[in-house]
């Protein structure tokens, strides 16, 4: 009869259990089917760029070389990615354009182009082209056969992709790029004396003052603005959640039970440790942005108010737990308050607090980044505007691996010295 | 003797007293730093701390005024504005989802004892590191340009962050996992994926929901913000009604509502879930439900 009731029993729980095993995963699925729809994933087809996926992924690897000749008086001149940082001094040119009455550009394998009021270009393996830019168009004389699809040819315009490079021709313009792999003149831009010199001759040069300055200014990279903005990306973490703790620790006393009998007292500053991690970063940093505008003080007074709540809570309930008996044992040899709180209380709590705020430390890194995309500071402030111009995606690339470095080392950091104060030996070993 | 007592006693006064210098060094280093690093981050700022501390209540004010003149449209900015809030909230569940769901099998892979291919670890512990390392904000704005705003790069970019951030903390859990059951499994012919599920994922399953809790919490205040640089959800209607400024601050008044109302009904939810999870049903959490 027992048996026959738990048999009976076990059933329906295997049963009931069977259930709860294929149900979890079924509602599971439905929500994401939901989502699925509900974010239009269908018509992400649609909306997905291919044309900026290889801008982007050319870009982090490659930069090109711009040749451009005015078509109505001939001139020449040639900057890296077209930007004026970039530019060759008027009369100097990279030596694979030769400069003269018929400018030639070799784009290497094979491909020359010269410039003047007749543009040719050979292509190996398919010929000649020839065009004539003037009022009445780009007059393109191509070789016989059909146009192939990498030529996009108009009255009015012309444009051949090759391997080598690209040209573009119009009535008033006559413009070629080739491309390289590298980042450009990451080193030193066109301006340095010591752009052409390779790294033994730099060496050999003896000037490292001289170097470092014009490494370090370069006006297409921006290293030293790059390295303040880290700086002030990092000082956004360290100020945001030291300032933070200092202020949570004595509120966290109010907050905890066994240190602040009095009730209402507890209740407001919990509350106000639940409004302040409620209200979260973003509404904190757009009204402090308002006030302060944008920059590293903002990000760390964000940090600083979302934390103050996070810690709040962490503290005072770190100071819930913590033991009486160093308490009692103190005050039976007649130490006063003070005394107590500073022998009893605060070498219980210090690893717990330390530990916490560390490793804030190192997440509150990230925060910066992203509160500087918000408002504007730090590295996350240059990583918004490179972004935005859609074009210097190796920027975005350098930023990108500034920022994981960074992160990275903070990261290191926080471990080290948690593990340095806390257990109070040397951590690494 | 009474020498020996002397000696042990001015040694450790010696010592104490290179602790206390050693930490009043320390302690001024670090005043220093703090009071030098604000006097940094002020100088750097647009604008200054003593004029800025005077406005800090101004936008504030103007918004809450504004909402309370107009406070009988609240609750038609709510109902506007709720499918923007489900959208975020969406983004941040989904996220953590499909994040915690493949964070499940990269801390298998990570964890020492565990992974089926033990050269193997060292490299998806990297990954997880860059995964975790990279802010979502920049993963969300390349994305943008690349698949048009909306939601789906954002919770790609939450996603990515969140296999990171679970896959380490998954994998310390793993860590203390008993390798019992998975032997037991083993000696019976049971597949890796099995031994897995069956042996560790049963063991582990509490502290992964806990943990995948936290996460959604924390996720609910990255979908916001993602929102706000393009990616959809609340946060872009809240940049929208505070940059167009001059009459919508009681529109975002009601954002800023709604999104604390669901971040703090978030928080307290997942709060009791979690105390339920690791103290079991009887625990009853005193202060989280107050």
């Amino acid at each position: 009869m027992t048996t026959a009731t738990l048999t009976l029993q076990a059933d329906r729980l295997i049963a009931r259990k069977k259930l709860t095993a294929l149900a979890a995963p079924a509602l599971i699925a439905a929500y994401l089917i939901y989502v699925f729809f509900a974010f239009d994933v269908p018509g992400l087809r649609d909306r997905v760029s291919l044309d900026n996926m290889n801008t982007l992924l050319r870009d982090i690897y490659s930069y090109k070389t711009h040749v451009t000749q005015d078509n109505r008086n001939g001139e020449i001149s040639i900057a890296i990615e077209g930007e004026r940082k970039g530019a060759y001094p008027q009369g100097e040119s990279p030596d694979w354009v030769t400069l003269g009455t018929a400018s030639t550009v070799d784009l290497g394998e094979g491909h020359i182009v010269t410039l003047g009021d007749t543009v040719r270009y050979d292509i190996p393996g398919y010929g000649t082209i020839t065009a004539v830019p003037g009022r009445t168009g780009v007059n393109a004389q191509l070789p016989s056969g059909a146009v192939p699809d990498w030529i996009n040819a108009s009255k009015n315009r012309m444009a051949i992709t090759t391997d080598a490079g690209r040209v573009t021709i119009t009535r008033n313009r006559t413009e070629i790029f080739r491309y390289f792999t590298g980042w450009e003149l990451f080193f030193f831009t066109l301006d340095s004396k010591f752009h052409d010199l390779s790294l033994t001759q730099l060496i050999a040069s003896g000037e490292y003052g001289a170097i470092w300055s014009d490494f370090w200014n370069n006006r297409m990279w921006r290293h030293a603005d790059v390295a303040w903005a880290l700086v002030e990306t990092v000082l956004m973490a360290f100020l945001g959640t030291f300032g933070a703790a200092i202020i949570a620790l004595p509120m966290g006393f109010l907050a905890a039970r066994n240190f602040t009998p009095l009730g209402s007292l507890r209740f407001a500053a919990r509350r106000i440790f639940d409004f302040l991690r409620g209200v979260d970063g973003l509404i904190w940093t757009i009204v402090l942005s308002r006030a302060f505008g944008p920059g590293p003080l903002t990000g760390s007074l964000a940090i600083m108010l979302t934390d103050t709540g996070t810690f709040g809570k962490i503290f005072s309930e770190a100071l819930e737990n913590v033991d009486d008996k160093q308490i009692e044992g103190l005050t039976s040899t007649g130490a006063k308050p003070l005394q107590r709180y500073r022998f009893g209380v605060i070498p219980q709590i210090t690893p717990v607090l330390l530990s916490q705020v560390l490793y804030y430390l190192e997440s509150n890194t990230r925060s910066a980044t992203i509160i500087g995309a918000i408002t504007g500071g730090g590295i996350g402030l240059l990583l918004t505007q490179a972004i935005i111009t859609q074009k210097d995606w190796e920027e975005v690339t350098y930023y990108i691996v500034l920022i994981i470095l960074m992160v990275m080392v903070m990261d290191s950091l926080s471990g080290w010295l948690r593990r340095r104060l806390i257990t109070g030996s040397g951590g690494a070993d | 003797m009474a020498e020996t007592v002397l000696d042990i006693r001015t040694d450790y006064v010696a010592a104490m007293r290179q602790k206390r210098v050693l930490n009043m060094l320390l302690l001024i280093i670090f005043v220093a730093l703090m009071v030098a690093g604000f006097a940094t981050a002020g100088a750097r700022n647009a604008g200054g701390f003593r004029d800025g501390w005077r406005n800090v209540l101004d936008f504030p004010g103007d918004v809450i005024s504004e909402a309370i003149s107009r406070a009988h449209l609240l609750p038609g900015y709510f109902v506007k504005y709720l499918p923007s809030l489900i959208e975020t909230i969406n983004i941040a569940a989904a996220a953590t989802l499909l994040g915690a769901v493949l964070a499940l099998f990269a801390a298998l892979l990570a964890t020492r004892g565990l992974a089926p291919m033990t050269w193997l670890v060292g490299p998806v512990r990297r990954v997880l590191d860059i995964l975790r390392a990279v802010p979502e904000i920049v993963i969300a704005l390349i994305l943008i340009f690349l698949l048009g705003g909306g939601p789906v790069p954002a919770m790609i970019a939450i996603c990515l962050h969140t296999i990171g951030a679970l896959g380490k903390l998954f994998s310390e859990v793993n860590e203390n996992a008993s390798l019992k059951p998975v032997e037991g499994l083993a000696s019976v012919g049971a597949s890796w994926l099995q031994r897995m599920m069956l042996g560790v994922v049963p063991q582990v399953a509490p502290n992964y929901l806990s943990y995948a809790l936290l996460r959604f919490e924390i996720n609910i205040r990255a979908s916001a913000i993602l929102g706000f640089v393009g990616a959809g959800g609340i946060g872009y209607d809240l940049r929208n009604t505070m940059s167009w400024g001059q009459g919508k601050f009681d529109e975002a008044a009601a954002i800023f509502l709604l999104l604390f109302g669901a971040i703090v009904i978030v928080d307290q939810l997942s709060s009791y879930a979690r105390n339920r999870l690791t103290h079991g049903k009887a625990y009853k959490d005193k202060g989280a439900l107050l």
